[in-house]
């Protein structure tokens, strides 16, 4: 039995990486436009799927959708402080794969 | 550009080519926030001095010989002055062992609690989201505070006859634009050419190819890898806006803003492109932005693993009996309340980087157990892991009758971190001149 693909397995590069010691950013690389239009869609993806994924307050995230690129990049406050005892991803450089994990209609 | 960070390494051939190709100025950054607060806090340097002088000494002999300036920013990866010295003396070494006469300048830009503390009095002090209000007593608490510095200072050091520019912290972008807008290059396409480089080779199709040559003109900027191998095309330019930025569109600079939204990215053949449309809107205030670092205590380390199946089955359960019967043993021994002290227990193999977010599920193959204790002094946190020990060997489920023996990777298990630390400032302060926090001083012979 086949199931869908995750958007790890549509795109062309899913990553996320901080954006200064206090934000992270993470960017979906769709890699044709119809892909693109799927993801961005917001019923699809929005700040309240975003915060649901990261335990955030969807008040905080900044969602951009750039069609000239495929892409689809999202910011939002880190949850834990950089560098603190409580801080597992320094770079913040896996939190993409809840992101990735998503399965698109 | 010849890297994206000093010490990083690069081709030397890819030096040469930028200056066949008639570079105007060589210019590299030499630090980052990106590797944590360790580096801010200690006022030591991520980079190896072998690392940072291997670099310099080639862009030392490329800058003499053509006769151009070198510029570095952030010196010693937090930018302290501790930092610029580090750097200072590397170069210092080179300079006479290479035999070259060339006129450096250094540039600092640590800041004290006690001017910021006036400023704060006087209003001129404000959050950047999502910090709240600066309170007086966080700049205290400080161990280093740097104020970056836009592209000013470094002109000023290149005006007044540098011919090496040691820069503290620095934006990434006032490193590569100083020196074509102090002759005159328009703000838009500088300050934009400025971020697509400021990573080398990140914005070409082969990041570790070397680094980039960025040429400016009226109406725009032409972007070209220094690797005739490797190529820039429109997507990877373009992309280059969205690396560790919140905003895409937009980005703060000390003099305004740097606005992309109307740019246009044209490929002039297979390997360079050139963006149009690039804007700069200069801001009613000049702000810098400051870096602050402060101790949260010291820490000691504990590593061991799991591989028997019938506890990592139960592995959260584990991970919560440890807490449990740890907090219980310290405040026995110790008497320490878990309020004064934070045993952070990470079950890497299982869900150790992501936790309670992690999308995968089911038990895990084998899993190694990292202890972080974090206390007020490191003799605390040193006897905390100590008292972790025997558990970390021989801790079983609730369901086990019998003491599990498990595998530490290292004889101590314990390692002792040193202090730790945190950013605090993430502000901004209002200055009447460009130059006014920063302190210029300039040796050697004049040309």
């Amino acid at each position: 039995m086949s199931s869908r693909p995750t958007l790890g397995e549509l795109a062309l590069e899913v990553r996320s990486k901080n954006a200064g010691p206090f934000w992270v950013t993470m960017e979906l690389f769709m890699r044709t436009g119809e892909d693109y239009t799927t993801v961005a869609d917001e019923d699809f993806i929005n700040e309240q799927v975003v915060a649901g994924l990261y335990g955030v307050d969807p008040a905080t995230v900044q969602i951009f959708r750039i069609p000239a690129l495929n892409v689809v990049k999202i910011s939002f406050p880190r949850p834990v402080a950089q560098g603190s005892v409580r801080d597992r991803d320094i770079h913040a450089g896996q939190h993409h794969v809840p992101l990735a994990a998503l399965v698109p209609p | 550009m010849p890297s994206g960070m000093l010490g990083a390494g690069f081709p030397p051939e890819t030096v040469d080519r930028g200056l066949a190709l008639g570079a105007d100025v060589i210019a590299v950054d030499g630090g980052s926030t990106d590797s944590g607060p360790y580096y801010l806090g200690s006022g030591t340097a991520k980079t190896s001095a072998a690392a940072v002088a291997r670099d310099l000494r080639l862009l030392l002999r490329a800058a003499a010989g053509a006769g151009i300036p070198l510029i570095v920013g952030s010196c010693g990866t937090s930018g302290t002055d501790s930092g610029v010295d580090w750097v200072s003396g590397i170069v210092e070494t080179i300079l006479r062992e290479e035999n070259l006469t060339l006129r450096v300048a250094r540039i600092y830009s640590e800041q004290t609690a006690a001017v910021l503390k006036e400023r704060l009095g006087e209003g001129r002090v404000h959050p950047l989201p999502p910090m709240g209000d600066l309170d007086a007593a966080t700049l205290d608490e400080c161990t280093h505070i740097v104020g970056m510095m836009g592209h000013e200072p470094i002109a000023a050091a290149l005006a007044a006859g540098a011919d090496v520019v040691l820069a503290g912290r620095a934006t990434d972008t006032a490193v590569a634009a100083a020196y074509p807008l102090m002759k005159g290059m328009p703000p838009g396409p500088t300050w934009h050419a400025s971020k697509i480089i400021e990573c080398g080779g990140q914005c070409t199709t082969n990041p570790r190819a070397g680094g980039v040559l960025a040429t400016i003109d009226d109406d725009g900027f032409v972007i070209e890898p220094l690797d005739p191998a490797a190529a820039c095309t429109t997507t990877s330019v373009a992309a280059h806006m969205l690396y560790e930025t919140v905003n895409p569109f937009e980005m703060r600079e000390p003099a305004g803003t740097l606005v992309v939204t109307d740019a246009v990215y044209t490929a002039l053949d297979d390997r360079r492109v050139r963006v149009e449309g690039s804007r700069f809107e200069v801001a009613d205030q000049y702000t810098v932005k400051l870096e602050g670092a402060r101790v949260t205590g010291y820490e000691t380390m504990s590593f061991t693993a799991i591989r028997d199946p019938h506890i990592l089955a139960r592995i959260e359960e584990w991970v919560a009996l440890m807490h449990e019967v740890l907090a219980g043993r310290v405040s026995q021994t110790l008497g320490l309340d878990p309020s004064g002290y934070a045993v952070d227990i990470r079950p890497y193999g299982y869900n150790a980087v992501l936790g309670s977010i992690d999308p995968a599920s089911g038990p895990p193959r084998e899993v190694g157990v990292m202890m972080l204790v974090n206390a007020p002094d490191q003799a605390t946190a040193t006897a905390i892991a100590k008292i972790a020990n025997p558990l970390m060997l021989h801790l079983p489920t609730s369901d086990m009758d019998y003491l599990p023996s498990l595998a530490f990777a290292t004889s101590p298990a314990e390692t002792e971190r040193g202090a730790a630390y945190e950013f605090t400032l993430n502000h901004v302060v209002d200055v009447d001149e460009p130059t006014a926090l920063f302190r210029i001083e300039i040796e050697g012979a004049p040309r």
